[in-house]
C-alpha cells in the first residue's frame, strides 16, 4: 500500500521545458521520490490518468485533444496546477492570437512555399485547432499557478514542498519569474 | 483642397488652441480628416503633426481613415433600443448594401452606431454628417436612402426631417419665467453694495479685478439662493464663482457646458432651443460678479457634437445679443462692462462634459481630464481662472439675478433650492422635458409622464442610479437623488441585464484611455457582460465584476471610470434574476465556446467527424 | 524646520512641492510605480502608485505621484489593499497587451515585469485582448513593437520635454488608444528620432528598442535578475525631480 503522494504530469501546447525545469532539482527527485509517485506523465508512460492528488499541466489549450487531456486531468486531481507561461497565459503558441486561425492555416500550408504537398490537413487522426489558444484556467478550474518559462527548478522545489508540507505555496519574488 | 484649408485656417486666426474646431470645419468640408490636411493644418498651426493626428483620433465624429459622403450614426442609448434601432440599422444596411461598420466601395455611405445624441424623446434617431434626424422608421429610411442613392447633398434634404421638437410638458419657474433679454443684467447693474470698497482693496494687492457695481450683491445673490449646479455634482454656485472671483490674475474666463453626453439627458437641448437668451444672459451675469467683465476675457459655450443643428441658431441669438448691447463692448452702457461668447463644437466624446476635459478640448486638445487640484476656478482656460457651469445652472442664475436669492431659495427643499429640468424618456405616454421644484416624488414624475407598469427608472443616466418600483418615492433632490437630469423608464417587459449591458458598452466607448482601470477595466467590464449575455457566464463573473468595481473606484482618474460599473451593480442588486437566468448552474464554465472554437478549423479542413467537436460539458 | 507626513506609519518630511511619491522616494521609502520616472513631471496615468491618503478631506485613493505632500496627511501604502490594486492594475496592462516574456529581449530589464514580480503576481488574472498590433521595423537603429505598449506617456513626454522633436504622441480612445509617431507615413523611420535621444532610453517597456543589441546581458546578470524593483527604484530616486510641463502629453497640464 501506498502513502506517497501521486502525481500525474502533461505537456499540452508546450514545449516540455517545464518538464526538463522539473527534472532539474536534480538530486532533490530522491527527497520527492520519497514522497511521490507517478501517475500519467512523460515520465511513466502510463497513457491515461487515475486518480490524483496532484496534476501538473504545461502548455496551453491549442486544439481539442488539449482540451480532452486538461479534462481528463480536472476530472481525476484534486489540485490541478498550471505550469509554466504557456498554462498560465497561453505563453508563446498564443502568440498566433491576434490572427485569425484561416490566415495561419493558409500561411503554413497553403501559401508557404517551402512544402512540397500543399493543402491543410484533414486527418481524423489529427486534433483540430482552437481559433485561439487559451490559459487553462478559461476551460477549467486551476487550483494554483505558477509563472515562469519554465519555472525554475526552486520555484518548483518550492512549490512542491510547500504542498507536500500542508501548506499554501509562497515564493519570494526572486522566485515569480515571466521568462 | 488647400484653399479650402487656407479660409477655414484664416477663420481661426491659425490659432492652435482652436485646433479642434478646425479639425472639426475640415471633416464637413472634405468629408473626412485626410493625411495631407493633418500636414497641412500641422504645419500651419506650427504644431508637431503627431499632436494633430492624435487630437483627430480622439473624437468619435472625426474620421481619419478615408472620405465618405454620407456617414450616418444611429444612436444607440438603451431609449434607442427599446424604439427598434437595430432592426432600422439592419434595414438601412440591406436598402444601401453595406455592412455595419464598413465604408461602402464606392466611398458614398457607411452605417455605424454613437453614443446616445440627446433626442432620447424622439427616438430612434441618427446622425448624417453629424446633422440629428429623430423619430426613425420605415418610411424615413426609405426617404432617406432615396436622398442618398440619388446623391443628393444633406444641405438639399428636406428640412422635415431634422426637424427635433421642445417637447416641453411641464413648466415651471424657468421654463415659464416672462423675463426680457436683459432684465437680469440690468438688475445686477442695479444693485449698490457697501462691501464695494474692503473687496477692492484687496484687489488692488493681490490683483484681483476691481469690482463694478452690484457685481459683489450679485454674487451674494447667488451665494444666497444656494443654487447649486445642475451637470449633477451639486457643487454650490455662488462658492464656485466666489472662489473663481477671488483667484489670482486678471484674466478670467466663464465657460458654459453644453456637452451633455449622459444617455437620456435631452433637457440641455432645450434649454438651448427654448431659452437660449437666458443661458446667455446667465452667462453674462457671472462674467460680472467674477470680474471677467475688465479687459480682455471671453466666454464660451462648449457645445456637443451631437447638437450641430444648434450652432447656427444660437449664434444668431449671439449676434441679437450684441446688436441690444447685451454682449460685447460697454454692456447696457456700463462702461469697461465688455464681455462676449463664442460657441466651440465637440465632436463625439463624453468625456469631455467632464470639466477640466472640456477645458482641454477648448484648448484645442484631446479631452482628457486633468489632475486636480488644481481646480479651474484658479487654473482653467489656459490656466486661468475659469467657471465651468452647466447651461441649467446659467439659466438659474439669470433666475436669481432678476428675481433675487431669498425668491429663489423659497422654491425647492431645504438643501435643493428651485427647479430640476427631467429628461423623461423610454416607456411613458408622454416623454420630454418635465421642470419641477426639487422635491417632487419619482412617482410623481411617472404619474405625469403616462408611465405604467414600471419596473425600473434609471435616474440621471448610468452613471447616476437605477432605482425599483419600492423606491418610488424617492425625491429628486441632491439630498436623496441627485440628478444631471435623465430620467428614463422601464416597464415590466424591459430585461434589465440588457439595460445594464447597454450602459457597459457606453462605458467602454467613451473612456478616454488616459488611466489604466478605465481604459482596460471599462472593456473588460463590457467584454464579461457580454460573456455572460452569450451565456458563458458563470457566478464567477459576478465576482469580477465587483472586483472592476473595486479598482475603478480605487483607482479611476475621473468620474466615468468611477461610476461605470454602477448601473451593472445596481441592476445586479434588484434584479438580480435576470442575471442569474443567464448563469451557467455549474461553478466552473468554459470562458468561451469550445465547440464555436474550432468552427474555423473545421470550415478549413472540411472536416465534420466527431472529433472535430468539443462538447460543453465533458462526456 | 520642515514638513512631514505619514507614510504607514513613519514620518516623512518634504520639501513644498514634492509629490508624496517623490519625498517617500527621496527618504529611502518605496512606494511601487510605474509611469512615474523622476526626470519628468508625473501625469498619474497607471495608477500603480495610488495610496490611501487621510488628511483634512477625510479618506481617499489617490496617485502618489501627482498627490501634493502635505503636513499632516496620513498615507497608506504598504497595504494587502493597496497591493491587491497594484497586482490588479498591472494584470491589466498584460491583459491589454501582448506580452510574451519569453520571446521578449526586454525580459530582466522590463518595469512591468518586474513590478509583476515584486508584487506577487502569479497568474493572468483577467482574459487577454490579444490586440493585432503590428511592429514597425522601418527605422535602421530602432525597432518599435507596439505590442508591448502599456501607454505610460514616458516617450511621449521625454521626446518633447527633452528632446524638444515630439516624436511620439498618441491617437485613439479607451482601449484603442495607442502610441503614434510624428510622420505622415506612419513610420519611425521617417521621423528625426536618433540615437542618444532621451525618448528612446526611457521605455520601462519593450516598445523601443536598439536593434543589434538584444539578448546581450545573460540571464541572471541583468537589471532586475541582480535586484528586485523594490530595491532598485530607490537607487534611482534621488534624482533630481523635473518641472514643466509637455503642451502634447496628457494630463499634465
Amino acid at each position: 500500500m501506498s502513502q506517497k503522494i501521486r502525481v500525474a504530469t502533461t505537456s499540452l501546447a508546450g514545449c516540455f521545458g517545464c518538464h526538463m525545469s522539473l527534472l532539474d532539482i536534480d538530486e532533490r527527485l530522491f527527497t520527492l521520490l520519497e514522497h511521490v509517485e507517478f501517475d500519467r506523465s512523460p515520465l511513466t508512460d502510463i497513457k491515461h490518468c487515475g486518480p490524483c492528488d496532484i496534476g501538473l499541466v504545461e502548455g496551453g489549450i491549442c486544439n481539442a485533444e488539449n482540451v480532452h487531456v486538461l479534462r481528463e486531468f480536472r476530472k481525476n486531481c484534486k489540485i490541478l496546477v498550471a505550469v509554466g507561461a504557456c498554462a498560465v497565459t497561453g505563453g508563446l503558441p498564443a502568440q498566433r492570437n491576434h490572427l485569425s486561425l484561416a490566415d495561419c492555416l493558409q500561411e503554413v500550408y497553403v501559401t508557404e512555399v517551402s512544402l512540397e504537398h500543399g493543402g491543410i490537413p484533414n486527418d481524423p487522426e489529427l486534433p483540430l485547432p482552437l481559433d485561439k489558444v487559451h490559459p487553462l484556467h478559461e476551460v477549467v478550474k486551476v487550483d494554483y499557478f505558477l509563472p515562469g518559462c519554465p519555472p525554475s527548478a526552486d520555484t518548483l522545489w518550492k512549490f512542491l514542498t510547500d504542498l507536500l508540507a500542508g501548506r499554501t505555496p509562497s515564493f519570494a519574488p526572486e522566485l515569480i519569474r515571466y521568462d | 483642397m488647400t484653399h479650402e484649408l487656407q479660409s477655414i485656417l484664416a477663420r481661426h486666426h491659425d490659432d492652435p488652441t482652436r485646433l479642434l474646431q478646425v479639425l472639426r470645419e475640415v471633416q464637413e468640408a472634405l468629408s473626412w480628416i485626410s493625411p495631407e490636411s493633418i500636414d497641412y493644418v500641422a504645419d500651419q498651426l506650427n504644431l508637431p503633426r503627431a499632436r494633430v493626428e492624435g487630437v483627430a483620433g480622439f473624437y468619435s465624429f472625426l474620421h481619419t481613415n478615408a472620405a465618405c459622403r454620407y456617414r450616418l450614426l444611429f444612436s444607440d442609448n438603451i431609449t434607442d433600443r427599446m424604439l427598434g434601432n437595430q432592426a432600422l440599422l439592419a434595414a438601412l444596411c440591406e436598402k444601401l448594401w453595406v455592412e455595419r461598420g464598413h465604408l461602402s466601395e464606392d466611398g458614398l455611405v457607411s452605417i455605424d452606431t454613437t453614443s446616445c445624441t440627446g433626442l432620447c424623446d424622439q427616438g430612434p434617431a441618427l446622425l448624417v454628417n453629424g446633422w440629428a434626424i429623430p423619430r426613425l422608421d420605415a418610411a424615413r429610411l426609405d426617404q432617406i436612402a432615396e436622398l442618398i442613392l440619388a446623391q443628393t447633398p444633406v444641405a438639399q434634404w428636406p428640412g422635415e426631417l431634422f426637424a427635433v421638437e421642445d417637447n416641453i410638458r411641464r413648466a415651471d419657474i424657468l421654463l415659464g419665467h416672462e423675463l426680457q433679454p436683459g432684465d437680469a443684467l440690468r438688475a445686477a447693474l442695479s444693485r449698490g453694495g457697501a462691501i464695494e470698497a474692503a473687496a477692492n482693496a484687496r484687489s488692488w494687492r493681490e490683483g484681483i479685478p476691481t469690482a463694478e457695481q452690484g457685481a459683489l450683491t450679485t454674487l451674494e445673490e447667488i451665494k444666497k439662493s444656494n443654487l447649486r449646479g445642475r451637470g449633477g455634482a451639486g457643487f454650490t454656485t455662488g462658492l464656485k464663482w466666489e472662489a473663481c472671483r477671488n483667484a489670482r490674475g486678471p484674466l478670467r474666463y466663464v465657460v458654459c457646458n453644453a456637452d451633455e453626453g449622459e444617455p437620456g439627458t435631452f433637457k440641455d437641448r432645450v434649454l438651448l432651443t427654448a431659452q437660449a437668451d437666458l443661458v446667455f444672459e446667465g452667462m453674462t451675469v457671472c462674467a460680472y460678479a467674477i470680474g471677467a467683465s475688465a479687459g480682455k476675457t471671453k466666454g464660451f459655450l462648449y457645445l456637443r457634437g451631437e447638437y450641430r443643428h444648434l450652432l447656427d441658431p444660437l449664434n444668431e441669438v449671439l449676434a441679437r445679443r450684441r446688436a441690444a448691447n447685451l454682449l460685447g463692448k460697454g454692456i447696457l452702457g456700463q462702461a469697461g462692462f465688455d464681455f462676449d461668447i463664442e460657441i466651440h463644437l465637440g465632436a463625439g466624446a463624453y468625456v469631455c462634459g467632464e470639466e477640466s476635459a472640456l477645458i482641454e478640448s477648448l484648448e484645442g486638445k484631446r479631452g482628457i481630464p486633468r489632475n486636480r487640484p488644481p481646480y479651474p476656478v484658479t487654473h482653467g482656460y489656459l490656466q486661468r481662472p475659469t467657471t465651468v457651469n452647466n447651461v441649467e445652472t446659467f439659466c438659474a442664475a439669470a433666475l436669481v439675478s432678476a428675481q433675487g436669492g431669498d425668491w429663489y431659495r423659497s422654491i425647492g427643499t431645504t438643501k435643493s433650492a428651485g427647479t430640476k429640468v427631467l429628461s423623461v424618456s423610454g416607456d411613458c405616454a408622454r416623454p420630454g422635458i418635465y421642470e419641477y421644484p426639487f422635491g417632487v416624488t419619482v412617482r410623481q414624475v411617472l404619474e405625469d409622464c403616462g408611465a405604467a407598469n414600471t419596473l425600473a427608472v434609471q435616474i440621471s443616466g448610468p452613471s447616476g442610479v437605477c432605482i425599483a418600483v419600492d423606491e418610488f418615492d424617492r425625491r429628486i433632490a441632491f439630498e436623496d437623488l441627485a440628478t444631471a437630469g435623465a430620467f428614463m423608464v422601464f416597464d415590466a417587459s424591459r430585461d434589465m441585464f440588457e439595460v445594464a449591458r447597454n450602459f457597459a458598452h457606453f462605458f467602454a466607448h467613451e473612456s478616454c484611455g488616459f488611466c489604466t482601470p478605465c481604459r482596460v477595466g471599462t472593456a473588460m467590464l463590457r467584454t464579461t457582460m457580454d460573456k455572460i449575455a452569450e451565456g458563458h457566464g458563470t457566478l464567477y463573473d459576478l465576482a469580477e465584476i465587483e472586483k472592476l468595481d473595486r479598482v475603478l473606484n480605487q483607482s479611476a482618474h475621473c468620474g466615468l471610470g468611477h461610476t461605470a460599473c454602477n448601473p451593472t451593480l445596481d441592476t445586479l442588486k434588484r434584479f438580480r434574476p435576470s442575471y442569474e437566468r443567464r448563469l451557467k448552474s455549474q461553478d466552473f464554465e468554459p470562458a468561451f465556446d469550445l465547440d464555436g472554437a474550432l468552427a474555423a478549423a473545421r470550415r478549413m479542413t472540411g472536416r465534420d467527424d466527431a472529433g472535430a467537436h468539443l462538447s460543453t460539458e465533458d462526456a | 524646520m520642515t514638513d512631514t507626513f505619514q507614510l504607514d506609519g513613519e514620518d516623512v518630511s518634504f520639501a513644498p512641492g514634492q509629490s508624496v511619491l517623490q519625498a517617500a522616494l527621496a527618504a529611502g521609502r518605496y512606494i511601487p510605480h510605474l509611469c512615474y520616472h523622476p526626470e519628468f513631471k508625473p501625469h498619474g496615468s497607471c495608477k500603480v502608485c495610488t495610496v490611501k491618503a487621510n488628511g483634512g478631506f477625510g479618506n481617499r485613493y489617490a496617485a502618489s505621484c501627482t498627490l501634493p505632500a502635505q503636513a499632516g496627511l496620513n498615507v497608506e501604502s504598504e497595504t494587502e489593499e493597496m497591493n491587491e490594486l497594484r497586482r490588479t492594475l498591472v494584470q491589466m496592462l498584460f491583459a491589454e497587451g501582448n506580452h510574451f516574456c519569453p520571446s521578449c529581449e526586454k525580459s530582466g530589464n522590463c518595469t512591468l515585469q518586474a513590478l509583476g514580480s515584486d508584487l506577487g503576481v502569479m497568474t493572468a488574472g483577467f482574459r487577454h485582448f490579444y490586440p493585432d498590433r503590428p511592429v514597425d521595423a522601418s527605422h535602421p537603429e530602432f525597432l518599435l513593437d507596439f505590442n508591448r505598449c502599456i501607454l505610460c506617456e514616458l516617450c511621449v513626454r521625454a521626446s518633447c520635454e527633452v528632446d524638444n522633436k515630439c516624436v511620439f504622441a498618441l491617437s485613439g480612445r479607451g482601449l484603442d488608444k495607442h502610441l503614434i509617431v510624428n510622420a505622415a507615413s506612419g513610420k519611425l523611420a521617417d521621423t528625426d528620432v536618433a540615437l542618444g535621444d532621451k525618448a528612446v532610453d526611457v521605455c520601462p517597456v519593450g516598445v523601443i528598442l536598439k536593434k543589434r543589441v538584444g539578448f546581450a546581458v545573460p540571464i541572471g546578470q541583468r537589471r532586475y535578475d541582480q535586484r528586485p524593483i523594490s530595491a532598485q527604484a530607490l537607487d534611482d530616486a534621488p534624482r533630481q525631480a523635473a518641472v514643466g510641463g509637455c503642451a502634447a502629453c496628457e494630463g499634465t497640464s
